[in-house]
């Protein structure tokens, strides 16, 4: 199988850190790759190495087969975590200002569309929203229509709707036949747009799969969670993972028959119980025993 | 590779132009410090005037003129009495408002510069202390002399020049590498040359522009002339200029700390100020002060601006300045690319 990026045995460690510890994964042509993971566990530190701002300790990264060469940086497209712009610039003027230092271009009209940033485009950079300023970062990433993108939580700190619009545009991207990095701590980020996922914490990656697969490998139950905290002493006679996450109890189970049994047999108040299928956040606290969002 | 170099030139530029609080203040300020200097000075002199003895014994100045009432004079405080081996020369810093007043011990003739307060004042004493027994013939200067404006406005253009780099270069990159704008330039296919050459040139530009803009209002106000070329006093100014933007580079070439880089460009701009002869003159200063002076890019600038704009020199004249500062300038670069990190 032909891999546009192939990373094995990465290691990145900072004094005191082991950032990135043993990474290796494949990505074909083509699909969204996602690193998954809470904050910390090393997936920004992974995809700087590979965009080359960082060097690896150790570690292989092969892009079309062969070592990175300047052909990368003219064939990728990078969104950075947190990027300022240069002051006093209007969204257009940054927007061409990045797109000319590239040899290939993307076609200007089609950038401002994709990106929705028509309303926008006379405006000074500073004077945008969030959301805005996220898919003006995009379409500097998209400017040299790149092969292999990277975005490194590209939702981040943004309200739900433009959260959608971010994912609208990464969907475009994915029909156009792209290959995408992605970066993120959300569950239903990682959900809607990746077609493999890998879960990453500690510098490690601890599962890699598509969604649909890790689901059903690791997730065939479901959640129930309670409000108040209980007696936990009684869980443990329930055939479940239990944690107690932000003040509720989350009880992960194949049996819910059994479980919701106990709870009533044991005279819990079950009033505000949610019962939900799984998703990939409960694989992550089922993995580390901690939340995605910690 | 031009053509991504203009980019980032314009993106800069525009940048620079566009913040409007930086551009009036880079213009206004050196307006304003040549107003403010030349009504302080005109009402209020320095408290210590500068005075050339010619003398060719190999005496102290104090004891080359055996004269009772001279002998009052040398007494006087806040006078420095500098020792001169040749008439030229110290008529030659007289000329120059480097120094106040002449006094020859051979022909007992005294020289001062008609345009000068501090001439004025050193004369005044000179008579007091001769008790109108006139030891001393006088000679003075009507048009050979400057204005002291004349004096003060290449220096305050060098240090405008100066402030203007290093903050525009050395400080704003700081800040470009602290808000990751660096960072995100270092993923696009640009090389660190590329990109620094396109600040070097638009701060140049900058600098350059702001210049001329200082000179024209300066000289309606003032109705002065240079009396060399303006292309030569270009010449130079571009040459200080990227001297100083690379020594911006230099600083800027690793810290992100805005803090750290604040400081370091005080630490080298305040000296240069007072050493460079930008406000007052170093002559009769101690020895290693002068020496200092000569290593500071900022004195040639100004040294050489003064001797475009005061005495007509040519860029030939100024071979010695104009080696210097693009020695230095190289030497500054080439540490800083060698330093450098995105």
């Amino acid at each position: 199988m032909d891999y546009i990026l192939e990373v094995k045995n990465l290691y990145k460690g900072f004094p005191g850190v082991k950032a990135v510890d043993g990474v290796s994964f494949s990505i074909p042509y083509g699909i969204c790759f996602g690193l998954l993971g809470p904050n910390g566990a090393g997936k920004t530190t992974t995809i700087e190495v590979i965009e080359g701002i960082q060097k690896p300790d150790e570690g292989i990264i092969l892009y079309k087969g062969k070592n990175r060469d300047h052909r990368f940086k003219q064939e990728v497209g990078i969104q950075l975590q947190t990027t300022e712009l240069q002051q006093y610039l209007t969204v257009k003027e940054i927007l061409l200002s990045f797109r000319n230092l590239y040899a290939k271009r993307a076609d200007l009209n089609d950038l401002i569309a994709m990106c929705y940033l028509d309303e926008i485009l006379n405006r000074d950079n500073r004077k945008i929203s969030g959301g805005q300023k996220q898919r003006l970062l995009l379409a500097i990433a998209l400017a040299n229509d790149p092969e292999l993108l990277f975005l490194d939580e590209p939702t981040t700190g943004l309200d739900p709707q433009a959260r959608r619009h971010v994912w609208d545009i990464v969907q475009t991207i994915k029909m156009k036949g792209k290959t995408i990095i992605l970066t993120t701590h959300y569950m239903e980020e990682a959900q809607n747009l990746c077609d493999i996922v890998a879960i990453m914490d500690q510098g490690k990656i601890i599962a890699m799969d598509s969604p649909i697969n890790l689901l059903n490998q690791y997730c065939r139950g479901v959640t129930i969670t309670l409000p108040s905290v209980i007696d936990a002493d009684m869980l443990n006679s329930i055939e479940c993972n239990w944690y107690i996450v932000n003040n509720t109890i989350e009880i992960q189970t194949e049996k819910p028959h059994d479980c919701l049994r106990v709870l009533i047999d044991k005279n819990i108040d079950i009033t505000g119980m949610v019962v939900r299928s799984q998703n990939l956040e409960d694989l992550f606290l089922k993995l580390t025993g901690t939340q995605l969002r910690a | 590779m031009i053509y991504r170099i203009w980019t980032i030139f314009i993106a800069r530029t525009k940048e620079f132009y566009r913040d409007r609080s930086a551009l009036g203040w880079n213009v206004i300020f050196p307006i304003l410090i040549i107003v403010g200097f030349t009504v302080v000075f005109r009402s209020d002199s320095s408290p210590i005037l500068k005075v050339g003895i010619v003398a060719l014994a190999e005496k102290p100045a104090e004891n080359v003129i055996s004269n009772k009432q001279f002998n009052e004079f040398l007494k006087i405080k806040y006078i420095n009495f500098i020792k001169f081996n040749s008439k030229e020369k110290a008529i030659g810093s007289l000329q120059k408002f480097k120094i106040d007043m002449v006094i020859d011990s051979n022909s007992k003739t005294y020289w001062i510069n008609e345009s000068s307060p501090n001439g004025y004042l050193a004369e005044q004493l000179l008579k007091g202390a001769q008790n109108k027994s006139s030891v001393f013939k006088k000679q003075s200067f009507y048009n050979k002399g400057i204005q002291y404006v004349e004096w003060l406005f290449p220096g305050i253009l060098g240090m405008n020049a100066m402030f203007n780099s290093l903050y525009g270069v050395g400080y704003v990159l700081v800040m470009y590498r602290k808000n990751g704008i660096l960072k995100r330039f270092s993923v696009a296919p640009v090389r660190p040359f590329e990109f620094l050459s396109a600040q070097i040139l638009s701060r140049m530009f900058v600098v350059l522009a702001t210049t001329v803009v200082v000179y024209v209002g300066t000289v309606l106000l003032y109705g002065f002339k240079c009396k060399g070329s303006l292309f030569t006093l270009f010449v130079l100014f571009a040459l200080g200029s990227f001297c100083m933007i690379s020594l911006g580079l230099l600083i800027a070439s690793r810290s992100d700390s805005q803090e750290f880089a604040d400081g370091v460009i005080n630490i080298i701009t305040w000296p240069m100020m007072f050493l460079s002869e930008v406000w007052f003159s170093l002559e009769g200063s101690r020895p290693w002060v002068q020496k200092v002076s000569q290593f500071l890019p900022l004195t040639h600038i100004v040294d050489g601006a003064r001797m475009v704009m005061n005495e007509g020199a040519t860029l030939l004249d100024m071979q010695f300045q104009i080696v210097y500062l693009v020695a230095v300038s190289l030497l500054f670069l080439f540490l800083g690319s060698l330093l450098f990190r995105w």
